[in-house]
C-alpha cells in the first residue's frame, strides 16, 4: 500500500509542480526543433540564418546584453569562423567608457543593448517565455512534447491578424499568443524579408522558427555541453547502479533465500 | 551508543590504544557505522541517505556558485549569467544546485510521509522527530532565502511576499518585516543578508542533521512493523538485525544510485522544467508578474496561506471576536505555520499505542487521504488566486488540520488494530524465510 501511494503521490507532484503555473496565452504550436530532446543539438546552419533575422529586423529595436560577440564563434552555437566573427563584431559601434566615444566592436563586447523604449533585451526571452504549462496547470505538454521559449517566439511572431486598436496614445497589434492578445510589437515577419546566405528558402515560418532556434542559442549557449554532461552522467551512473544493485543482491542472498510475496 | 547490544570496537594495536585513551574517534566511527539496523527496513527507510548526499551537493556547489556570485541588486542577475556563459561547467554547478534543492525537498518529503506512516514520531524517538522539523524549517529558510539571490522577477516578488507575511502580525509585524529587509523594501540590504543566511544556514542544517541521526542511533531505528527490537541480549538482538555496515550502506547507495540517475536527467536535460519561467527576467520592483508563485515545494504551504480569505466564516468570526486584530491576512500566516507547528506535536496528537500504519486499518486510510490532500494543496498552491482553487485550497487545509487535530487523537482511541508480529525477525522471515540459518547457524525455535 505505502509502495502505490508514494508512486502515485510522486508522479502526481512531478507532472502537477513542473506545470504548476496557469497556462497563459494559447494557440502556441508544437514546433520540432533540432536541438530538443537529450541528444538534441543546435542545427549551426539554422543559428546564422537566426543571427542574420536577429541582425536584419530585430536588433533595429531589441538588445542581447548578456551575448558577447565572441560566442558567435564559440562551440556549441553559430560557429561563425574567427575573422566571420570579428567582422560581425566590428560592424557594430560600441560606446566606450574609456575613449568617452564610439569604436568599432571588439570580439569582447557584449551585443548592444535595446535601444527602443519598452523593447525587452532578448538575451534570456527564450527561458522567460516558457511559462505555458497545460492542459489544466499539470506541464504534460511540456512534459512530452519538449514544448518551451522556441515554440512559443515562432508562434508569437505568426500569430498576428491584421487589426490594431489605439490605447492611451500607443498603437496595439493583435496577436493570439500574446498574453494580453494585444502586442505592442508590430508584425516584423511577412515572408521573404531577408535574402538567406545559404539559400535556405525565406518563408515567414522559417524565418520565424530559425530566429527562434537563435534565440534559444542567445538564452542557453551551453545547452549541448549540458545534454552531452547529462548523457554521460545518466549512463555512468546506470552502469554503477546496476553494479550496486549487483553488490547489494548477493550482499543479502544468505539472510533472503526466497522471497514470499 | 545505542541501547541495542552489540560489538564494540577494541582497539588491537598500540598506536590505536594511544589513540582511544586520547580521543576514541574510531570508536565513535565504528559504533555509528557498525549499528544494529532492523534487517526487514523497507525501500523507504532510503531518503536518510539520500538527504545527506544532497546536502554535501548543495553545500559543494553552492561553495563554488559563491565564488561567482555578486549578491548586488545591480550585479546579481548578470553575474548568474556570467555564471551561465563563462565560468567553466558553470552551467551545470549552477543546474545541480537549483534542481538539487528539488531533489531535497522531494526526498525530505518522502522521508517526514515514511515517519508519518511507520509512527517513526512516537516514543522514544520524539526527540528525533522535533529535530527532524527543526531541519526541514531550515530548509525552507535557506531555500527561500537561495531563490532570492538570482534576482529574477520571481525573486523579487517571492521575497516581497513572503517578507509582507511578517507585516501581517499585529502591532509589531510591520517593524518586524522591516527588520528583516533592512529597509522599507526588498533591496540591495535584503540580497546581501539573504546571501549571508544562504551560505550559513546549510551549515546548521548540517549541525541539526548530525544530532538527528545520534537522536535515533540512540533509540534504534523504527522499521516498517513499529515492534522494537529485541534488547535482551547480543544473540536477541542479532536475529532481528544487521550492521548498517555493510548491508544498509550497499541498500541505500544503490539506492541513491537510481535517484541519481533520474536526477541527472533533469538537470541534463530538462534543468528549468521545476523552475519559473519569470525568474529569467531581471528583478524590476515597477512591474509586477501576473501570478506570483513560490517554488512547487512551498505550493501546499501556500495554498493554506490563501485558502483563508475574508469572506471564510471561521476567518469572520475570529475577526469578530478579536476585533479584527486577527483579520484574514494574519489568520492565513497563522494557519499557514500552524500546519507545521501541529504535524511538529504528532507524537503528543497521535494516541495509538500500535506503531506502525500496517497494523492500523482505519488510520491507513486517513492517511491515504492525507497523502492525497498534500498532493492536491501542491496544485491548488500553484493556480490563481481565483475563489474555485481557494475553496479547494481551504477543503485542503481543513483535512490537514482534521488528520492532525481530530483523526489521530480520536483514531487511537476507537480504532480495533491488526494482530502485530511478535518480533522483526518473524515478519522478515515471513518475507524471506528463515534466511538467517543460511547465513549463520541459528539453533531452531
Amino acid at each position: 500500500m505505502f509502495k502505490k501511494l508514494t508512486i502515485t503521490a510522486l508522479t502526481a507532484l512531478t507532472l502537477g509542480a513542473g506545470g504548476a503555473w496557469a497556462a497563459e496565452g494559447g494557440h502556441v504550436k508544437d514546433y520540432k526543433f533540432s536541438f530538443e530532446g537529450p541528444f538534441g543539438k543546435y542545427d549551426q546552419a539554422q543559428l546564422q540564418r537566426g543571427l542574420q533575422i536577429y541582425t536584419q529586423i530585430c536588433s533595429v529595436c531589441h538588445g542581447l546584453k548578456y551575448v558577447p560577440f565572441r560566442s558567435l564563434s564559440e562551440p556549441g552555437g553559430p560557429t561563425l569562423s574567427d575573422d566571420a566573427m570579428r567582422a560581425y563584431a566590428a560592424s557594430y559601434s560600441i560606446f566606450d567608457p574609456e575613449l568617452e566615444d564610439y569604436r568599432d566592436g571588439k570580439p569582447t563586447d557584449h551585443f548592444p543593448e535595446a535601444t527602443y523604449p519598452g523593447a525587452p533585451d532578448l538575451s534570456l526571452m527564450a527561458k522567460a517565455r516558457a511559462g505555458f504549462h497545460g492542459p489544466l496547470g499539470t506541464g504534460l505538454s511540456q512534459f512530452f512534447n519538449g514544448m518551451g521559449g522556441p515554440e512559443y517566439i515562432t508562434s508569437y511572431l505568426l500569430a498576428f491578424s491584421d487589426e490594431t486598436k489605439e490605447e492611451a496614445g500607443t498603437l496595439y497589434y493583435e496577436n493570439s499568443v500574446f498574453s494580453t492578445g494585444w502586442s505592442a510589437m508590430p508584425p516584423q515577419l511577412f515572408g521573404d524579408d531577408v535574402e538567406y546566405a545559404d539559400g535556405t528558402e525565406a518563408t515567414m515560418e522559417q524565418e520565424a522558427k530559425d530566429v527562434a532556434a537563435f534565440l534559444m542559442w542567445t538564452a542557453e549557449p551551453k545547452l549541448m555541453a549540458r545534454k552531452e554532461a547529462g548523457v554521460i552522467s545518466v549512463l555512468f551512473l546506470g552502469v554503477l547502479t546496476v553494479l550496486l544493485y549487483l553488490t547489494n543482491k548477493r550482499l543479502w542472498a544468505p539472510y533472503k533465500p526466497k522471497k514470499n510475496v | 551508543m545505542s541501547g541495542i547490544p552489540h560489538d564494540h570496537y577494541e582497539p588491537g594495536s598500540a598506536p590505536e590504544k594511544w589513540l582511544e585513551r586520547r580521543l576514541p574517534v574510531i570508536s565513535l566511527i565504528y559504533d555509528t557505522l557498525m549499528i544494529p539496523t532492523p534487517k526487514n527496513l523497507n525501500w523507504m527507510w532510503i531518503w536518510g541517505v539520500v538527504l545527506f548526499f544532497t546536502l554535501v551537493l548543495q553545500i559543494v556547489t553552492g561553495i563554488v556558485l559563491a565564488m561567482h556570485y555578486v549578491p548586488n541588486t545591480e550585479m546579481a542577475f548578470a553575474s548568474l549569467e556570467h555564471i551561465m556563459r563563462n565560468v567553466n561547467g558553470g552551467h551545470f554547478l549552477r543546474y545541480l544546485h537549483s534542481n538539487g534543492a528539488s531533489l531535497f525537498f522531494v526526498a525530505v518529503y518522502l522521508h517526514i510521509f515514511r515517519g508519518l506512516y511507520y509512527g517513526s514520531y512516537k516514543s522514544p524517538r520524539e526527540v528525533t522527530w522535533i529535530i527532524g522539523i527543526l531541519i526541514y524549517l531550515a530548509m525552507m529558510a535557506t531555500a527561500f532565502m537561495g531563490y532570492v539571490l538570482p534576482w529574477g522577477q520571481m525573486s523579487f516578488w517571492g521575497a516581497t511576499v513572503i517578507t509582507g507575511l511578517f507585516g501581517a502580525i499585529p502591532w509589531i509585524g510591520h517593524d518586524i518585516q522591516q527588520w528583516l529587509l533592512g529597509g522599507p523594501a526588498v533591496g540591495n540590504a535584503t540580497l546581501n543578508r539573504f546571501f549571508s543566511l544562504h551560505y550559513l544556514i546549510p551549515f546548521v542544517i548540517l549541525g541539526l542533521s548530525i544530532v538527528h541521526v545520534w537522536a535515533f542511533h540512540t533509540t534504534g531505528n523504527n522499521n516498517p512493523t513499529g515492534v522494537e527490537v529485541r534488547r535482551g541480549s547480543k544473540e536477541e538482538a542479532d536475529k532481528d538485525t544487521l550492521p548498517f555496515w555493510p548491508y544498509f550502506v550497499m541498500k541505500d547507495l544503490f539506492a541513491l544510485g537510481v535517484v541519481l540517475v533520474v536526477f541527472f536527467a533533469i538537470v541534463g536535460f530538462m534543468p528549468n522544467y521545476l523552475g519559473h519561467p519569470d525568474n529569467y527576467l531581471e528583478a524590476n520592483p515597477l512591474q509586477t508578474p501576473t501570478h506570483i508563485v513560490p517554488e512547487w515545494y512551498f505550493l501546499p504551504f501556500y495554498a493554506i496561506l490563501r485558502a483563508f480569505t475574508a469572506d471564510v466564516w471561521v476567518v469572520m468570526i475570529v475577526d469578530w471576536l478579536t476585533f479584527g486584530v486577527v483579520n484574514a491576512k494574519f489568520f492565513g500566516v497563522i494557519a499557514m505555520f500552524g500546519s507545521i507547528i501541529v504535524m511538529a506535536l504528532v507524537p503528543w496528537l497521535d494516541t495509538s499505542n500500535v506503531r506502525s500504519g500496517r497494523y492500523r486499518p482505519q488510520f491507513k486510510l486517513a492517511y491515504a487521504l492525507f497523502v492525497a490532500d498534500f498532493v492536491l494543496l501542491t496544485w491548488a498552491g500553484g493556480m490563481p488566486a481565483e475563489a474555485v482553487y481557494a475553496n479547494i485550497s481551504l477543503l485542503g487545509a481543513a483535512y490537514w488540520f482534521a488528520y492532525f487535530l481530530v483523526i489521530l487523537p480520536v483514531l487511537g482511541v476507537i480504532e480495533k488494530p491488526l494482530p502485530q508480529p511478535e518480533t522483526i525477525e518473524e515478519d522478515f522471515n515471513a518475507h524471506y524465510g528463515d534466511g538467517a540459518a543460511a547465513g549463520k547457524a541459528t539453533p531452531a525455535e
